[in-house]
């Protein structure tokens, strides 16, 4: 939880804080740390997949979307993974969304547009619970914002199957996840092979959706990482040699001085 | 530290001279550069732009009947013209206030599709229902200060100066249209 | 240079007109032009310019946000979201927002620990010291509303924690928490007089830095050495020398933070926070922004004493422990002002900077957690406890007996002897060259 905040402060007080840290590393009743993975919009120069980001959402479309939502997308959005408007328009009209009223003053049903929110399967919290034995399937936007990355994701979907410890006790409707919080996880294993038929005719191994879907995620919760880091890098570059001829500004403007 | 030795001829003076409007010069480009944001933060967002176009379903729209969509929040008139209207819309008087043809103003003579608002003062104009006040020429009637428009929303009468505005549309099928 | 410069060049006649009416040209020609600034600063000086262009960079970015968000507990977190993805520029304008928000304490931090450490606070610089300890008050309020702004879960938690504090005061203290919150959680209420707040105390910020700056230059700046200028020798014309300086010690300072902006925007924040406020469900730890943290600690270290309990004893011992900094000028009785030639100070000084880097070790993590594997009773409490008690015992007791005990170091003649004798730069002085009779600061 400290997570980053807490290594900051320590990069500052490393001499004092140094010894403090080793006491946490390893820690019982804690979730298994994700093992980090390669994705290519990691780095300064980091850029999306584009095939990567539409493999992932067809996984998503197919099947995460089924118990989540994805609160803050509109079908619009879907320009920035490289569908074209008409793809957009297509997949917008694969679902219904509520308009109204109409001239009567009802409500009426009608195929979604790109500029409607992306479809939710459940209209509020306690229908989800409902419908899912009282556990609540998250809205996965911010996910990996909210743990720290895509790493968690991908270590999440591929961290089933494992023995449950003879520590825990099973409880009934979850699955073993050490990946999970509390270990234990109402989700079942979602991904199985071929799940879902890919249109660049890659391989949909679970491993291969797992990554995919990751990655979607990723760019779900940043789509601005990509022109954050591009126009950032030019940013710097400029800002360093402004830095650097203000120095020698600042240098000959003082050297009468000594 | 070692560098030259300031000696005060033009020579030292031109390269200071130089550094001094250089780095201004780069102050000045990155200031005016970090102001671009917040110029183009007004402008309209992206959730704004993707209303920016209105789709519209004529194949319930019966002959002679009107509706009014809303497009960039402003009222949009289609109105399914009769054979009459077509004709009294093609008959092009010398005196018009704004004269434009018929056929400047629809892409198919029995769809008229004009933005709603008097360009006068900017009220909605009376006319889409066929028992509402249309006018002396069985167009639209603006009740603010009564301008006339006819048939093909040309004003025909009263203080408006120009005809209602035919905005940017398409059709996407025979029976749809894309406003914008 | 005189007054009269700025008559000179194109338009000085319409200068000329306006100035011999309001005098705002003449005005900044004497205190941004000829303010004569010792000519010894060295880049700890630079702090109090780059909080004021933070300042004015918050307030910015602010209004521009202040035009796209919606203080609505239903809506408020999507439209930040919205600012995010949809509005232009806007994921900059935010970014640059959030973590201007650090990187001001940070600046802020360094401009206190610099007066610390040189003595700023020393007469006849007592009130400017003062104002400087009422913009960090303010400050924190400041950010403490805009960090609840968004409506994630650690706005939402640490409303209700810090609100609640009002709880320990006796008698009255549940009402006025009913009041603070304006129901009977933190709510829509809480939120838009948050946010009313948060758009106002910036700009009473920028009254109080006035004054701020004000006082400076009533009294003149302090120096590395604490000693004040003689002569003109001693000092140079704020512009271009520092203008300049501090200009480069900004393009630096940008450097980092565009870094920060564009590469690791949420290194300072918590993950948790983009997580949808919800009022039934409290994260496992409720950690404030990191630059609350060492009074976070301070917070929880305090245990009940006598009569009173341990929630008011924490909250009263969080308040004094930065009500103390207005009273550091009288506390700290030593007639040197620079650490410089305060051998001892100097140590117990870097030990109170590591104290209060523990103590905001200390506030981020679980009280119970033990600090070193294998020593079960020492905890992150035990911890705080004497780390809370070392900042006390700094400000009371080691700094009021170092002025009486201390044997400062000889004093240098004057601030050009001591710069002008040991080479440019501006340094430490060296032991040679100021082997001069100790002088009243």
């Amino acid at each position: 939880m400290l997570g980053r905040l807490g290594i900051g402060f320590v990069g500052v007080a490393a001499l004092v804080a140094l010894p403090l840290v080793a006491a946490t590393a390893s820690e019982d009743g804690k979730p298994r740390k994700p093992t980090e993975q390669e994705w290519s919009f990691d780095g300064i120069f980091g850029k999306f997949d584009r095939a990567e980001l539409q493999r992932g959402f067809n996984v998503f479309n197919r099947v995460c979307a089924s118990c989540h939502s994805l609160e803050f997308l509109a079908y619009r959005h879907l320009i920035g993974i490289g569908l074209s408007a008409e793809e957009i328009k297509a997949i917008a009209a694969e679902n219904d969304v509520v308009d109204g009223p109409d001239e009567f003053g009802d409500s009426f049903e009608r195929p979604a547009r790109p500029s409607d929110p992306y479809f939710q399967p459940f209209d509020n919290e306690q229908q989800a619970r409902a419908a899912n034995g009282g556990a609540f399937p998250p809205d996965l936007t911010l996910i990996t914002k909210i743990r720290s990355g895509p790493d968690y994701v991908y270590a999440l979907l591929t961290g089933y199957g494992e023995e449950l410890p003879e520590s825990l006790e099973p409880s009934p409707g979850t699955e073993y996840n050490p990946y999970f919080k509390s270990w234990t996880i109402a989700m079942p294993e979602p991904l199985f092979d071929d799940a879902v038929e890919y249109a660049d005719g890659t391989a949909a191994t679970a491993e291969q959706m797992s990554r995919d879907v990751s990655a979607f995620l990723a760019w779900a919760a940043e789509p601005e990482l990509e022109r954050r880091k591009q126009t950032g890098f030019v940013v710097v570059i400029f800002l360093i040699i402004l830095a650097g001829l203000l120095y020698a500004s600042k240098r000959k403007m003082w050297a009468d001085l000594h | 530290m070692s560098e030259q030795v300031q000696d005060h001829d033009g020579h030292d003076e031109g390269r200071r001279d130089f550094l001094y409007i250089t780095t201004g010069a780069f102050a000045a480009a990155i200031g005016a550069a970090a102001i671009w944001p917040f110029i183009d933060a007004w402008n309209p967002s992206a959730d704004v732009l993707a209303l920016a176009s209105t789709e519209a379903d004529l194949s319930a729209i019966e002959v002679g009947q009107s509706v009014t969509v809303v497009w960039r929040g402003k009222p949009v008139f289609i109105r399914h013209r009769t054979e009459e209207e077509i004709a009294l819309a093609n008959l092009l008087p010398e005196d018009l206030p704004d004269p434009q043809s018929d056929g400047e103003r629809v892409l198919k003579p029995e769809w008229l599709v004009v933005v709603g608002i008097c360009t006068h003062l900017g009220c909605v104009p009376l006319g889409q229902k066929t028992d509402d006040n249309r006018g002396e020429y069985d167009g639209w009637f603006c009740p603010c200060h009564g301008s006339h428009y006819d048939t093909s929303g040309r004003i025909r009468k009263g203080p408006a100066p120009r005809n209602l505005d035919v905005p940017e549309y398409a059709f996407l099928t025979d029976s749809s249209i894309r406003v914008g | 240079m005189s007054a009269n410069s700025i008559e000179t060049g194109a338009g000085g006649g319409l200068v000329k007109w306006i100035d011999s009416r309001l005098p705002i040209f003449s005005y900044m020609q004497k205190e941004y032009g000829e303010y004569p600034a010792p000519r010894n600063f060295n880049y700890w000086w630079n702090f109090g310019a780059l909080a004021m262009f933070l300042l004015v960079t918050m307030i910015v970015t602010g209004l521009w946000l202040a035009m796209q968000y919606t203080p609505h507990v239903d809506l408020a977190f999507a439209s930040v979201q919205r600012i995010m993805r949809d509005v232009n520029s806007g994921w900059f304008i935010r970014l640059v927002h959030v973590n201007g928000a650090s990187f001001f304490f940070i600046v802020v931090y360094i401009h206190l620990f610099r007066g610390m450490y040189y003595g700023s606070f020393k007469a006849p610089r007592e009130l400017l010291w003062m104002l400087g300890v009422v913009i960090l008050l303010l400050m924190m309020a400041t950010s403490f509303m805009g960090y609840v702004l968004p409506w994630g879960q650690l706005s939402f938690w640490g409303a209700t924690v810090i609100t609640n504090l009002f709880s320990a005061i006796p008698l009255v203290g549940d009402a006025v928490v009913t009041w603070l919150w304006g129901g009977f959680t933190v709510a829509n209420p809480t939120l838009n007089r948050f946010y009313a707040l948060h758009f106002l105390l910036p700009f009473l910020i920028v009254g109080v830095v006035g004054l701020h700056v004000v006082a400076l230059h009533v009294t003149g700046s302090n120096n590395p050495l604490g000693i004040e200028p003689k002569s003109k020798q001693d000092t140079v014309p704020f512009h271009p020398y520092y203008t300049i300086k501090d200009s480069f010690g900004l393009g630096v300072f940008l450097v980092i933070f565009a870094i920060v902006v564009f590469f690791a925007p949420d290194f300072f924040s918590e993950p948790e926070n983009y997580e949808r406020a919800d009022f039934l469900k409290t994260p496992e730890e409720i950690v404030p922004e990191w630059y609350f943290l060492p009074f976070f600690a301070i917070l929880r270290a305090v245990p009940a004493i006598w009569f009173i309990e341990a929630k008011l004893a924490g909250v009263i011992a969080m308040f004094a422990s930065i009500f103390v900094l207005f009273v550091l000028p009288w506390l700290d009785t030593a007639k040197v002002r620079s650490g410089k030639f305060r051998p001892i100070f100097r140590w117990f000084f870097w030990i109170f900077i590591a104290n209060v880097l523990v103590l905001g070790y200390v506030g981020g993590k679980p009280p119970n957690e033990t600090v070193f594997e294998g020593i079960e009773s020492f905890d992150f409490l035990a911890l705080g406890r004497i780390t809370t008690a070392w900042y006390f015992i700094h400000f009371l007791v080691v700094l009021p007996l170092l002025g009486r005990f201390e044997r400062p170091l000889p004093l240098p003649e004057s601030i050009s002897a001591a710069v002008l004798g040991t080479q440019k730069g501006g340094g430490p002085v060296g032991s040679g060259a100021a082997a001069k009779p100790m002088e009243k600061a």
